[in-house]
């Protein structure tokens, strides 16, 4: 109580006063919110039109060229309706749907579904409507409050080839959107082929806007003075290795059979052409049509959707004998002065491996000529059967080795879309079949003449023949040569791939197929005036007609262009392969092709 | 366990309880604020919500250490941390980060910390202190001259980190030395009309003002023409207001900077610079406007949600309470406040020991100036200053320090019967 009689207490009449000041401002506050908040009106009109809208101003994809400049991919306008479920106020529904065509029932499931996405964010109504509907929505869109129009870009395809290798391009599916933070529901990705691979190169960066709209609907100005906008920056372009004239001529070949084409530039691994057949326009997986186009052409027989020349697995048959001699050559299993003579057939151990009738008796140079069987086989024993190698083991993984320097059994990591590593047997394998002491060279003999336990991807044999052309490397084949301009080259394949044999044994190899046009088993496809090199190949198929093979590179010296060709079913691939590929080689070199009945007996062909 | 339970019994259950209903509405608000779709966890800890629950499961847990410390602790030690606070503020001064151009952050790993916030708090305890230590001295303008420059002190260094507004929230502690005794009622009143007198002046032509002032004493003359020692009391007055009027004049229109006069034109103005200046004072009012009488519901606003207004969870929280709530949520959120300062004024009328009373007159005060302040600007009474709503507000620096604060209060009200 002494504490009370302080000084101080006679000032504490002045608490009524804070007191009722503190509570004088808490009234006139609260009469000042009845006022805002219940009497005055005003702000629940300007609330209705401060409605606000983020526009996604979607970047322009990068265009796609050849490697001269000639436009292959670029992009066509469309308009998407979109709309933003909780704006959407009173608007005449039965106007709305007669305009758009739809019935009531679908007004209201899009509706759900859109309110299901987000009540504040636009979603896509309708996809891709006409331009008169367009038209309409553009003139009315004020008696439809919470719709819009998104501009949006599909693809579009100037030349109806090499589909599979552009891929294409789709809506970002609920996965991607999970992981890659970028993509929103509504944005469009590369699915496959040079859209996927160089998706973050193409797609460029989509920018934001956002907009204000009044009671109208209609777009009063950017809000803040667009502070919280983006810019959309548009996507890089890309230039092809492809020769469109080249893969348009390909393609023209190859019609009503099934097969593949595969060019390369050996200098440079730069694909010049890649054919697979049959294919489709790429047209037709564009925007709307695309998912029902796509099923149809997943239920065809045929199998337009596979591409061939990367995920096709043949086994090579004769091409691979030039392989095969590489390895022979570096492993010292025959020389050049190897020679045996070829009695029609190769016979040891109750194995028989026929050959055909040809000049005797046979060493390197002609039995390649030739595609003689005999001497393929005694060469490959002969390799595998060193006393170097301890073991069959060893001198098995040492073929495969070499042939994996050559980019045999395993993919190029290449960017082109759906590559298959092909097969090469391996030691495991027979180990696994046979024991490891239960086979011999004889058990593998028919891996000498590119048949058993092998299968090559026409990509794999086209690097072969990009190889021989080099005399013993190569470079990652591949479809993008340069990014943004023409001159700045895809920095991912620039390195020169050395294989295991010495570039002497290819000197050796490239007589051999030199002589193999001008007058083996390829005559018949020689180009006047152009010196090229090539083996055939006749692939045996268990289920029909055997598949016709044929490998080349041209001119022979500083060689611009190396090929593999397959035509399934056809037979032997002097008769197919091997004139296709000297037409695509002419037609590469010269621009023109000066032998019509040659060019026209290919186009009549069907098989 | 029996005087921890005596402890609880004293403690002032109504106000936990209001804190408490605060600080809830606080987080609501501030996840009705910032949340971008409904998909989102509500304790997503990178979104401001998230964060917020963190800041406000570390307040209680501080509240609850503040109860558990010695109440002698605050007046023993109120100088050491009255000058750990000064130090703060220099090291922010020297070493702190700048944000909205006022440096006044201190950022320690992933959290920032605005040491200005805790001076409040310090510098109530070192007032109610040196007063505490006087306090059989008598009470006027004179002997205000030190509990003054306690306050002024961090008045001084929050100004030179350009932080005004919080620099601003220190002229509370006037209306503590009203209620001591330091400053007679007059001029409290005097004050009050200079600054009404102020905003008339921005509001009108200063020679209208001088003009109607100096009719309004011709007139006024001509009745008190027999008692001329009043006319002349009159006429100094009115040189003085004049003079005032005029110097008002000159420093809005010279001294201000720009931004700073716009912040006042705006409010004068409903319609200038819609776009600019006046922009978020435009669109906390269609927020809160556009709340109706029962609001939009909880998550519907549509103003708030679509950042139409700026700094939606710090300093125009409100706007979502009043979008989304309408004036019954209003009504609600200013009832709780004002009971709160009501109430605290009565447990600060009831200590015993000048220390206490001096402090809780401080908290009610700084606590008042906040709410007056930030529900103000919103709705368009008074400037727009940057200073959060206690409890409410987005921010672990002001929630920390306001708890703090409080908590403090409390634990020496439940002592006041043995504190002298
Ligand atoms: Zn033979």
């Amino acid at each position: 109580m002494i504490a009370r009689s302080t000084q101080s207490d006679v000032f504490s009449r002045r608490k009524i006063s804070i007191i009722v000041f503190i509570i004088i401002i808490g009234l006139l506050y609260l009469a000042r919110l009845y006022y805002i908040q219940v009497i005055d009106h005003r702000y629940k009109i300007y609330a209705s039109s401060n409605v606000q809208r983020v526009i996604t101003d979607y970047a322009a994809r990068g265009l796609i060229y050849d490697r001269n400049g000639e436009l292959l991919v670029y992009n066509e306008p469309y308009y998407d309706l979109m709309v933003i479920p909780r704006q959407v106020t009173s608007i005449d529904t039965t106007e709305f749907i007669n305009l758009l065509g739809i019935t009531e029932e679908q007004f209201i499931n899009r509706m759900q579904s859109a309110i299901s996405h987000s009540r504040h964010k636009g979603s896509v109504f309708e996809r891709q409507i006409s331009k008169d509907i367009y038209a309409v929505f553009q003139e009315k869109l004020f008696r439809f409050p919470g719709f819009y129009v998104q501009p949006r870009t599909l693809r579009k395809y100037p030349y109806q080839m090499a589909a599979h290798l552009f891929g294409y391009v789709g809506e970002a599916g609920p996965s991607i959107i999970a992981n890659e933070p970028y993509y929103k529901p509504g944005d469009y990705i590369g699915i496959s082929g040079i859209e996927k691979h160089y998706e973050e190169i193409l797609r460029g960066q989509k920018g934001t806007r956002i907009i204000l709209v009044d009671a109208l609907n209609r777009d009063i100005g950017p809000f803040q003075d667009g502070r919280y906008d983006t810019l959309a920056v548009a996507g890089t372009d890309l230039f092809t290795s492809l020769d469109y004239e080249l893969q348009l001529y390909g393609e023209r070949l190859m019609q009503n059979k099934r097969g593949s084409i595969v060019a390369i530039e050996p200098s440079s691994g730069e694909i010049l052409a890649l054919v697979t057949s049959p294919g489709y326009d790429p047209n037709l997986l564009v925007g709307r049509v695309r998912s029902q186009n796509y099923r149809n052409f997943q239920e065809d027989t045929l199998k337009p959707l596979f591409n061939r020349a990367l995920m096709a697995n043949y086994p090579p048959g004769s091409v691979f004998k030039v392989a095969n001699f590489l390895v022979g050559l570096q492993e010292g299993g025959i020389n050049l002065n190897s020679r045996y003579s070829c009695p029609g057939y190769y016979y040891s151990g109750g194995i028989t491996v026929r050959c055909r009738t040809h000049p005797q008796p046979v060493n390197v140079i002609t039995a390649l000529q030739h595609s003689c069987n005999t001497f393929s086989c005694i060469q490959f024993r002969n390799t595998l059967e060193l006393p170097k190698f301890g073991s069959m083991q060893e001198a098995l993984t040492t073929w495969r080795n070499h042939l994996i320097s050559m980019g045999f059994g395993r993919t190029f990591n290449s960017d082109l879309p759906y590559e298959l590593s092909g097969l090469l047997g391996s030691s495991d394998y027979y180990d696994g079949i046979y024991g490891t002491r239960g086979w011999r060279a004889l058990t593998v003999i028919s891996l000498a003449i590119g048949q058993g336990e092998i299968g090559t991807t026409p990509l794999q044999l086209a690097n072969l023949a990009a190889t021989v052309a080099n005399r013993g490397f190569y470079y990652t084949p591949h479809i993008v040569k340069a990014i943004g301009t023409n001159d700045n080259l895809n920095p991912e394949f620039l390195d020169r791939h050395n294989t295991t044999i010495d570039s002497v044994h290819y000197d050796a190899i490239v007589t051999a197929m030199y002589e193999t046009v001008e007058s083996g088993t390829g005559r018949f496809s020689k180009i006047p005036d152009i010196p090229f090199a090539g083996k055939t190949g006749t692939v045996q198929n268990p289920h029909g007609e055997n598949h016709s093979a044929f490998i080349a590179f041209g001119p022979v010296e500083e060689p611009k262009i190396a090929i593999s060709v397959i035509v399934e079913n056809a037979g032997g691939g002097a008769s197919w392969a091997a004139p296709i590929s000297s037409l695509m080689i002419e037609k590469y070199l010269t621009r023109e092709i000066n032998r019509a009945w040659f060019e026209q007996r290919i186009l009549d062909a069907s098989f | 366990m029996g005087t921890q339970f005596d402890f609880f019994k004293k403690l002032d259950k109504t106000t936990i309880f209001i804190y408490l209903c605060l600080v809830v509405i606080g987080w609501i608000s501030i996840y009705a604020a910032e949340i971008k779709d409904h998909h989102q966890s509500i304790f997503d800890f990178s979104q401001s919500y998230g964060k917020q629950f963190v800041w406000i499961l570390t307040a209680i847990v501080l509240g609850v250490i503040i109860l558990s410390i010695d109440a002698k602790i605050f007046p023993t030690f109120a100088y050491i941390i009255y000058i750990l606070g000064i130090v703060s503020l220099i090291g922010v001064l020297l070493f702190g980060t700048t944000v909205n151009a006022s440096k006044s952050w201190f950022h320690i790993g992933g959290i920032a910390l605005q040491p200005a916030e805790f001076v409040k708090y310090a510098t109530a305890l070192a007032l109610a202190r040196i007063v505490y230590d006087n306090k059989n001295r008598s009470r006027n303008i004179k002997t205000l001259l030190k509990p003054a420059m306690i306050v002024a002190l961090p008045v001084v260094m929050i100004f030179l980190q350009n932080d005004t507004g919080t620099a601003l929230v220190f002229a509370a502690f006037v209306v503590v030395f009203y209620r001591e005794g330091f400053i007679p009622g007059w001029l409290l009143i005097l004050g009050i009309a200079a600054a009404f007198l102020f905003i008339l002046t921005l509001l009108f032509n200063e020679f209208y003002i001088i003009g109607g002032l100096t009719a309004l004493f011709v007139i006024s003359s001509f009745f008190l023409i027999k008692k001329p020692s009043v006319i002349k009391q009159l006429f100094l007055l009115l040189i003085v207001i004049n003079a005032y009027v005029y110097a008002v004049d000159y420093a809005y229109e010279e001294v201000l900077q720009p931004h700073q006069k716009m912040r006042i034109a705006v409010l004068i103005d409903e319609n200038i610079d819609l776009r600019g200046a006046g922009y978020n004072l435009h669109q906390s009012k269609i927020a809160i406007g556009s709340g109706g009488m029962w609001g939009k519901g909880f998550l519907e606003g549509t103003q708030t949600k679509f950042s139409f207004v700026p700094e939606q969870g710090t300093d125009f929280i409100f706007c979502t309470i009043g979008e989304e709530w309408g004036f019954a949520g209003s009504f609600v959120l200013i009832s709780l406040y004002i009971f709160l300062l009501v109430r605290l004024v009565l447990l600060a009328e009831r200590q015993r020991s000048v220390f206490s009373r001096i402090f809780g007159y401080s908290l009610v005060t700084i606590l008042f100036f906040h709410f007056f302040v930030n529900i103000g600007m919103t709705i368009g009474l008074v400037p727009v200053i940057g200073i959060p709503l206690p409890f409410i507000s987005y921010g672990g620096s002001s929630l920390w320090a306001f708890t703090i604060f409080l908590f403090t209060f409390l634990k020496l009200d439940s002592k006041r019967l043995e504190l002298l």
